[in-house]
């Protein structure tokens, strides 16, 4: 890897942090977030309070039994809090950000677009 | 899968970029409702001119009939082209976005009606226009809270059209009705169009 793309990657490609102890100031990319479904879900809890299992899959678009496997990633990492509850008959799934998956969910925003700003000054050296 | 690390910065750049866009949808898509009707906001403009017009022709008596009708088209029109915007662009109605403008919306439109048949009821018609293009300006306004960012201001357009149109005589009235339910609609349906796909 070059330098100019070790400025700019400071996580993708880092599964194991310890063999790269050098760079371990530089944020991590959180893997957990970063897969698209994930991303999806996090981002739209982080628009809304809450949204139910069907507002969520209707929203990303996906199946059922990938939202619920990808849902439970997120909860077994508490990055969201899963609340069943009965409504008449029917069951009701709501999703929530917790506080720890807001803050990983910004940090994740801020390690984007530090990517492009780097990008962008390294083009534009004069800005 | 190639491994990560032989990436390049341009391709790691797009990358970001594209996940950033992806955020930015996604977040927009679960709070806001998109299918604002653009191309249906022109129709609905044109009908109200067209009322307008044939208002200024027509006997004084039929005004309010004549109103009322292009309403309950304009009305029929727009909810149609509703679903079918959001048929088109993939956006579910039944999204927390399009229920809070719902909510939001729907409320002033039934007062209207009933403020109108009071307003009737006392024969104080001058005051009609004024009250309608003032309570569709509230619709419009807390509607637009939970959708594109240029519908708030067609909704404040709408509340200083119908300020006005309180103290005027009913001719005047008339013509502000135009303007709002007409004019307003077409430029803010074409600048929707423009930049909201349609």
């Amino acid at each position: 890897m070059s330098n100019a793309a070790r400025k700019l990657d400071p996580g993708i490609g880092r599964l194991e942090p310890a063999a790269a102890p050098a760079a371990r100031s530089a944020p991590e990319l959180d893997r957990l977030i970063h897969e698209r479904v994930r991303l999806g879900i996090v981002s739209a809890l982080a628009a809304n309070e809450s949204l139910t299992f069907n507002e969520l899959k209707s929203l990303l678009q996906i199946t059922d039994g990938n939202l619920s496997v990808h849902a439970r990633k997120l909860e077994e990492a508490s990055y969201l809090t899963c609340t069943k509850t009965f409504e008449g008959r029917l069951p009701r799934t709501e999703y929530r950000l917790t506080p720890k998956g807001r803050a990983e969910f910004e940090k994740y925003l801020a390690h984007m677009e530090s990517i492009v700003a780097a990008m962008k000054s390294s083009m534009h050296p004069a800005d | 899968m190639a491994s990560p690390a032989s990436k390049s910065p341009l391709e790691i750049h797009a990358h970001a970029t594209s996940n950033l866009r992806f955020i930015r949808d996604t977040m927009e898509r679960a709070s806001t409702f998109t299918a604002v009707p653009g191309w249906g906001g022109v129709f609905m403009g044109l009908t109200a001119l067209l009322a307008s017009f044939i208002c200024l022709y027509l006997p004084k008596e039929w005004w309010l009939s004549i109103w009322l009708t292009c309403g309950m088209i304009a009305l029929g029109f727009g909810s149609l082209a509703i679903f079918e915007k959001a048929r088109r662009n993939g956006a579910p109605l039944d999204s927390p976005g399009a229920r809070k403008f719902a909510l939001a919306f729907a409320p002033p439109l039934g007062v209207g009606a009933i403020l109108t048949v009071a307003l009737i009821h006392a024969g104080a018609y001058r005051l009609i226009p004024g009250a309608l293009l003032l309570l569709y300006g509230i619709s419009v306004l807390g509607g637009g809270a939970f959708s594109v960012r240029v519908i708030p201001i067609m909704g404040v357009c709408f509340i200083a059209l119908g300020s006005v149109a309180l103290f005027v005589p009913l001719l005047w009235g008339n013509i502000l009705m135009g303007v709002g339910f007409g004019l307003l609609h077409i430029v803010f349906g074409a600048i929707i169009a423009r930049r909201h796909g349609g």
